[in-house]
């Protein structure tokens, strides 16, 4: 029976790198995640079968609890919340991890189980990594749902401390490694790893969540990974091991696209501190939607910028009917996208997607870019820091970030609610630019009016 | 033959590098559906915590393996559910447009 379930763990580590593969393109992308489902339906299924298994009932009551609350969930959840449901369940991932590691040294504690130092290292390591995902994940998570302030939050010593957080829960753990080996001493390296979480991603910034959320989804890998080794699992050790590969690489193309380096987002508190920028010429020029849409109407070319308020006011929809609406008129319509617009990488590609916009007309920063000189329209619909001219300037706190060239359009519409700044805390010169008219209002608001104005005219 | 330890790190080696590999190339499109997806993946750590909760006596341990096993599955399941849904609007769309 051993060997039968190692057989299947075997096919499921293959499924799950398989599948990773399909789901690197659009067209194979949704079997990727349908055999990869399969592969860990098998898995679970077989681990009932794992010798001198007991608690059997506690183990199904879990699955089925677990399982349905956050299936249920997933279903129900709006398209725009998903960034916060990946680190929800991501940081119950790395709980899971941290859970395996609690029972683990508890019983090694208790003298139970033989385990190597190397196993014990292993073990502990993952045990924390898996907390701080954890605690960390779900902070990220009330931040991105609202449920506490996303912005940055800073008080005196913060690096100092949150090192020596870290640096005693490590102590713990050494503690214990080297024969003090009580549950007290599990307790607080738990305790320690789990505030540490908690302490690293409260000065970070609602617009540097994806990169955060990112590097936890490569912690929870590493995690598994670890407690993989430490309790012999070769499912786990493969699927987090690539999944922490992955994750980690993801994290750093992320975080190069905000030209930051991850230690910058991790440690720098940006948005924390309202930058004083640069003198900034002209002034804001309100304009209705319908002249708006009535001088896009007579455009050759028009570029569309998606940001966070469009996710905001779930306005996808309508931006494919204003999509739709100038087509009729013979208007060449693109999307823009910027790597790291909304919330995540690729948010504003799967918003569009829900909303039925092909994916052909959907561009990159580098392919739409030259593009921007040509277009007689530039629509920014709730973006803000991808779009500020600031960051080509030397001295600004965005400087070097790369970012979509709008200000070189005949004439760009900003749709906006407020005269908020973005998340970065700074003032947008773009804004301000003599091409350049506002529509303030409720995005899904703006683009009726806009499409009922192509209507009518 | 290579056992034990050395085993252990030459499997870790190597599977680290097909995550890189597999993820260097993936269009900026599937980032967010591609998170989800590993996501999902590393809900594994179900299997781990079954066997974990499956061994554990004490009642401390039968707490936290349960604890365990519920975060585990709920990894596992909506990981699944959120990337299927987000993968289900790329199929659909080329009809579409």
């Amino acid at each position: 029976m051993e060997t039968f379930i190692q057989f299947v763990y075997f096919v499921t580590a293959f499924l799950f790198i398989l599948g990773l593969k399909q789901m690197s393109h659009p067209a194979t992308a949704k079997r990727g995640i349908v055999w990869a489902g399969y592969a860990m339906l098998a898995a679970t299924i077989v681990t009932f079968a794992w010798p001198d298994m007991e608690n059997y009932f506690l183990i199904i009551l879990g699955i089925l609890v677990g399982g349905g609350v956050a299936w249920v969930i997933a279903m129900k959840v709006a398209m725009t919340d998903m960034p916060q449901m990946v680190a929800v369940y991501n940081g119950m991932g790395g709980g899971a991890a941290g859970a395996i590691a609690a029972v683990e040294l508890l019983r090694h504690s208790a003298g139970q189980g033989e385990m190597t130092i190397g196993l014990l290292v292993l073990a502990l390591l993952g045990g924390l990594i898996g907390a701080v995902s954890f605690s960390g994940s779900m902070v990220a998570f009330a931040k991105l749902q609202g449920l506490v302030n996303s912005r940055a939050v800073t008080f005196p010593f913060q690096q100092p401390i949150n090192m020596a957080v870290l640096a005693l829960s490590l102590l713990f753990a050494l503690l214990y490694l080297f024969g003090l080996q009580s549950t007290g001493v599990v307790l607080w390296f738990f305790l320690l790893a789990l505030l540490f979480g908690v302490l690293m991603t409260i000065p970070i910034g609602g617009g540097d969540m994806p990169v955060v959320i990112s590097l936890y989804n490569a912690f929870t890998g590493l995690a598994v990974g670890f407690e993989g080794f430490a309790i012999g699992n070769p499912a786990m050790i493969i699927a987090g091991t690539v999944v922490g590969a992955a994750g980690t690489l993801l994290t750093i193309l992320m975080a190069k696209a905000m030209n930051r380096s991850l230690a910058n987002v991790l440690f720098g508190a940006f948005g924390a501190v309202e930058q004083e920028g640069g003198e900034i010429k002209g002034s804001l020029k309100p304009m209705d939607p319908e002249d708006a849409a009535s001088i896009m109407a007579f455009a050759n070319k028009v570029i569309i910028v998606p940001g966070y308020g469009m996710a905001v006011a779930q306005a996808q929809q309508k931006v494919k009917e204003l999509m739709e609406e100038l087509e009729k008129r013979g208007v060449e319509v693109k999307f823009a996208i910027h790597p790291v617009a909304g919330r995540m990488p690729g948010h504003m590609n799967v918003l569009l997607a829900e909303a039925g916009i092909p994916y052909e007309k959907l561009y990159d920063l580098d392919e739409i870019n030259p593009e921007f000189e040509t277009a007689d329209v530039a629509l920014v619909i709730g973006a803000n820091d991808v779009v500020n001219p600031a960051a080509r300037r030397e001295g600004s706190p965005l400087y070097g970030m790369p970012i979509l060239d709008v200000d070189k359009a005949k004439q760009v519409f900003v749709l906006k609610r407020g005269r908020g700044k973005g998340f970065a805390g700074i003032e947008n010169e773009l804004f301000y630019a003599d091409n350049t008219n506002m529509v303030y209002g409720d995005a899904a608001d703006t683009l009726n009016k806009m499409v009922q104005a192509l209507k009518n005219l | 033959m290579i056992s034990g330890t050395w085993a252990a790190l030459y499997i870790f080696m190597l599977a680290a590098f097909t995550g890189y590999e597999v993820i260097s190339r993936v269009p900026v499109v599937l980032h967010t559906p591609l998170m989800s997806g590993s996501n999902f993946i590393h809900g594994i750590v179900l299997v781990g915590a079954m066997v974990v909760l499956g061994h554990a006596e004490t009642t401390p341990e039968l707490v936290i393996g349960f604890i365990g096993v519920l975060l585990a599955a709920a990894n596992a399941a909506g990981g699944y559910a959120v990337t299927e849904r987000m993968l289900e609007m790329f199929e659909r769309k080329p009809k579409e447009g």
